[in-house]
């Protein structure tokens, strides 16, 4: 049991603790929730000191048979692409749990329990490195956002978590049939060891195949980050519930989808995956801008703030398919920023909230004047979502757009747009809800951070600072294997056209296969 | 050497747990007479203690597997996990019975009596290797059942489930026979392994047309048994009008054995003209999920929704059997355990919420459960969750060995049509979980009495069995796998 397991294991010891708390113990409830996400943030931490930087593969490997026939195993362990995500993860649960302290007023025990949940299932997701035990993170996590959404939401709440689960549930089991359909021929849900056998070629899928069963990840991945015209879940949910289920899908749950194109996409069909990169390109372009123009026009504080989201996650898919190592970083830059600025946002959304109890931009105005702290602090996050240098997001921005303008400058132009645009919908957004005439109801209801606010913000805005200031402190172990998933792309491609003389692989069938690809690759080459 | 026909020991022993059964059974009928009124629950204490009795002979038996009685039974891997299975099936309903027996003031002593004959004929039927004991098996199971379906005496709508039961579960049987008969006749045996080599080729295989007539008519026999389209009609009306108990019973029990025999028969007898036969399944599977997926969208009435949603779970067992292998032996048995938990398991939760009468079982009559019991919420949702198919339940990992198997078979298509159909599931499981959980209760919520011991124990078992089958799933699979070879 290495260091990974104990984060992993820790919510789900608090979880566990919590169902045998009595209801009424409301002041021991939260703080056991508070304790056991700290207890693990504190143990993420030790996986930042320890990680080896100059090391691209897996480390903090745990590999146990979990179900012998099929061959599933619990097999968990971090590389540069999940360590952050999973450090975001453990980062972000305690800031939760503080922002919910007096939010949440109605079946709390169920509510923390659920946070830790929700966090193990998350973590996981980033962990695992069997295929089968990502798809089970995977449906786990959902399970705890549907109650939050559905249980402590807005008004809309039902329909907005419904929708949510379906989506999500509906695109996955089509990446549920195409994991077994690769399982059933690799014999194996061991993911790196997949990849062995594509690269070496004693795994071998024919074009059709390889196109099927890429779109089969594609569109579940989609769903999730989401990707134009697959979003429309994404404002229902953010905006019905409750602050803390906002942060954690926005901040953490998106980026399973980035990640698991970056993470499986790319490398297990990288044929595919880059045939199809313009029109996905386009894809996220279109969502880059479309986002920004209707976050431009929304008069609700949390639905804008969401398509910004929409918007953001467009840049962080034009680096995964710009196919360039500096796309590549920026894109996994960029989804750790997007975690912290825009998970900052909808915390202080959710401070308005709790003080005016409105949404709406027009109920607002003026509140610089009654709570100067309040709106600094909403000033730099701002900043931050809009890229402004020295701030998180310019980093990742401006790697993608350097990236993307070494792939095709065309999508470069149109990409810039959308930072423009962001400037537009955000600074507009302070302009209206900061400044101005203070009504009365803002002046009688808005107060100043309370001490508990402060240290859950503070946490954001200092990471805002350091990632914007010094990002070398992330970078090198993101580079490297970002580094890897390209070389990745590159190898398993050329196995295919190159197409070795003699196919090892074992049955007639797939022999015969595989000789039929060739042929026709070949037919195509002339 | 003059043939013996009087039958051996050991055959007595692997005979033991339809024994104890049948013995039971007559006892509880006589005790009722005798001890008229005396106490109502005796009888199920005895059942139950019956019932573990069989369990322990039916493991018994299995340590010295074999035939018995000139080879018309078969005690293998198969026939003792399904004998466990529905003894299993049968300890659970009559906890759950207990208090709804006493809810609704009806008689115990036959209700128990009918229950373990009932048990008896799958047991029969699960461990039967020839056609005539195969049919014997399947009628003391659902005359019984018929019976159980009506039990409710001066309930109108029991009276319309058993009488709908009977007329259609009567022409199911009769059609099964039929084709009983035929391959009689084309092949001069009912021994399902005879059968098999004769159809395995040589110059004495029957002709193309008349054994196809055959299988065709067993189709239709076994497909309204396990209430598989398009011959599912009867299903939603005889589970919601049945007893709750006894519909949870009906939905798992006599389907898991009518599923065990479509297996014994089609995986041993029909073996060789497996590739004539498997578009029937294919498309009947498909038809199955299609149907009841989308019924159980527009019911209101929650053992309607659950009569549906079996019509969809029995489309997924089809599909393990459409893959005609090993593996989907394996995955077919695999999930009529896990689906037996889980439906007895909502079922139970049903009967506890509906009241005397059984009169609140709209969807809505759910509306805050979630605050006003939360244990019995979060049980509930654990079943749920497994319906719909979400991993660390059981219902997950069955769907996804159903699934495996008929990639393996090669069956692309309707794997990808049946795991989108369980997406829309999720949609009508999800409504009771909002109900629950997200619902204000109704302004004049029916009065909800504490859990009684039986029941709670009804809940918790197969909560427990669900969970444990979704995180340790390896024990029941490996067992599954090797038992699964039904081919000799």
């Amino acid at each position: 049991m290495n260091l990974l397991d104990i984060v992993l294991a820790i919510p789900l010891v608090g979880f566990f603790v919590l169902l045998f708390v009595p209801r009424a113990a409301e002041g021991a409830i939260r703080a056991i929730a508070l304790g056991f996400s700290l207890l693990a943030f504190a143990a993420s931490l030790g996986l930042a000191f320890q990680y080896e930087t100059i090391r691209p593969g897996e480390q903090f490997v745990t590999d146990i048979v979990w179900v012998a026939s099929p061959n599933i195993h619990y097999h968990v362990s971090l590389d540069g692409l999940s360590l952050w995500l999973v450090i975001l993860t453990t980062f972000l649960t305690p800031i939760c749990i503080l922002i919910s302290w007096q939010s949440i007023q109605s079946r709390i025990k169920e509510f923390f329990a659920m946070m830790l949940l929700l966090e193990v299932g998350l973590a996981g997701v980033f962990a695992a490195q069997d295929l089968f035990l990502f798809y089970v993170f995977w449906e786990v996590s959902l399970v705890p956002m549907y109650f939050l959404i559905g249980i402590w939401g807005h008004e809309r709440r039902i329909y907005a978590a419904v929708k949510f689960f379906l989506y999500t549930f509906a695109a996955s089991v089509l990446m549920l049939t195409a994991i077994i359909y690769v399982y059933n021929h690799a014999h194996t849900f061991n993911y790196p060891e997949i990849l062995a056998k594509l690269a070496s070629g004693t795994l071998h899928f024919s074009d059709f195949e390889q196109k099927l069963l890429f779109l089969a990840f594609f569109v579940a991945f989609a769903v999730k980050v989401p990707i134009f015209p697959l979003h429309t879940w994404l404002p229902d949910a953010h905006v019905e519930a409750p602050t803390a289920g906002s942060v954690m899908l926005a901040s953490v749950m998106l980026k399973m989808g980035t990640y698991g194109l970056a993470r499986f996409c790319l490398p297990m069909f990288p044929g595919p995956a880059r045939a199809y990169a313009p029109w996905i390109v386009v894809l996220a372009i279109i969502g880059i801008i479309y986002g920004a123009l209707v976050a431009m026009v929304q008069p609700n504080m949390k639905k804008l703030v969401a398509y910004s989201s929409v918007s953001h996650l467009g840049f962080v898919v034009l680096g995964i398919f710009s196919f360039t190592q500096i796309g590549m970083d920026g894109a996994v830059y960029q989804m750790l920023n997007h975690g912290i600025s825009t998970g900052a946002l909808f915390v202080l959304v959710g401070f308005l909230y709790e003080r005016r109890h409105s949404l709406a931009i027009a109920d607002y105005g003026g509140v610089a004047t009654p709570a100067p702290w309040l709106s600094t602090v909403f000033m730099i996050t701002m900043l931050a979502s809009i890229g402004l240098p020295t701030l998180n997001n310019f980093v990742g921005e401006f790697l993608v757009l350097q990236g993307s303008a070494q792939a095709n400058f065309r999508w470069t132009i149109f990409a810039s747009i959308g930072v423009i645009l962001s400037a537009c919908y955000m600074l507009w957004l302070y302009q209206r809800v900061f400044y101005g005439e203070t009504p009365d109801e803002v002046r009688h209801h808005v107060f100043d951070l309370k001490p508990r606010e402060w240290a859950a913000i503070v946490p954001l805005i200092a990471m805002m600072v350091w990632m914007g200031m010094y990002s070398q402190s992330f970078l090198p172990a993101v580079r490297k294997t970002t580094a890897r998933i390209l070389e990745q792309t590159q190898v398993n491609v050329e196995v295919r056209v190159q197409a070795p003389a003699a196919p090892t692989a074992p049955t007639f069938r797939a022999a015969t296969a595989y000789r039929a690809a060739t042929v026709r690759e070949r037919s195509h080459a002339r | 050497m003059p043939v013996s026909f009087a039958p051996a020991n050991v055959e007595y022993i692997r005979f033991l747990p339809e024994i104890v059964l049948i013995v039971a059974g007559t006892l509880l009928m006589v005790l009722d007479v005798i001890l008229r009124k005396q106490s109502r629950e005796i009888y199920g204490h005895i059942s139950i203690l019956a019932l573990a009795a069989a369990m322990a002979a039916a493991v018994f038996a299995y340590s010295s597997p074999g035939p018995a009685f000139s080879d018309m039974l078969i005690v293998d891997g198969f026939a003792t996990f399904f004998r466990v299975l529905v003894i299993g099936v049968g300890i659970l309903t009559v906890l759950s019975s207990y208090r709804f027996l006493e809810r609704e003031g009806a008689e115990t002593g036959e209700y128990h009596a009918l229950l373990l004959f009932s048990i008896a004929g799958q047991c029969v039927m699960v461990s039967a290797n020839e056609l005539i004991m195969i049919f014997i098996g399947l009628e003391i199971s659902s005359i019984a059942s018929y019976v159980l379906a009506g039990y409710l005496r001066d309930d109108k709508r029991a009276n319309e489930a058993a009488l709908k039961y009977f007329l259609l579960g009567s022409f199911a049987t009769a059609f099964f026979l039929y084709g009983v008969a035929v391959v009689y006749g084309m092949t001069g045996s009912t021994y399902l392994t005879a059968i098999h080599t004769v159809l395995s080729g040589g110059p004495t295989a029957p002709a193309p047309v008349f054994i196809g007539v055959a299988v065709a008519l067993m189709f239709v026999g076994l497909g309204f048994k396990v209430s598989g389209a398009p011959f599912q009609v009867w299903a939603p009306d005889v589970y919601q009008g049945a007893p709750t108990p006894v519909s949870a019973f009906l939905t798992t029990g006599p389907k898991a054995a009518a599923f065990a025999i479509f297996l014994r028969i089609f995986m041993t007898a029909f073996e060789p003209i497996a590739r004539d036969w498997y578009p029937l399944l294919w498309g009947s599977a498909l038809l199955s999920m299609i149907i009841g997926n989308f019924a159980a969208l527009m019911q209101s009435n929650i053992k309607r929704l659950l009569g549906y949603s079996s019509v969809a779970h029995a489309g997924y067992v089809l599909v393990a059997l459409a893959a005609r292998s090993q593996v989907g032996t394996a995955a077919a048995m695999f999930y009529l355990a896990a689906y037996a938990f889980m439906n007895i398991g909502a079922f139970a939760v049903v009967s506890h919420l509906s009241g005397k009468g059984e009169r609140f079982l709209s969807v809505d009559d759910f509306a805050g459960l979630g605050v006003r019991q939360p244990g019995t919420a979060a049980l509930l949702s654990i079943f749920l969750l497994s319906l719909i198919g979400v991993p660390l339940t059981g219902g997950f990992f069955g769907k996804l060995y159903i699934f495996k198997a008929a990639l393996d078979s090669h069956l692309v298509w309707l794997t990808v049509l049946g795991l989108l159909t369980s997406a829309v599931a999720a949609y009508y499981y999800l409504r009771i979980l909002v109900v629950m959980y997200m619902r204000e209760p109704n302004e004049h919520p029916a009065e909800l009495e504490p859990l009684s011991l039986g029941l709670r124990a009804a809940l918790v078992i197969p909560a427990l069995g669900t969970l444990f089958l979704g995180i340790f799933p390896a024990w029941v699979l490996d067992f599954a796998g090797r038992s699964a070879a039904l081919v000799r």
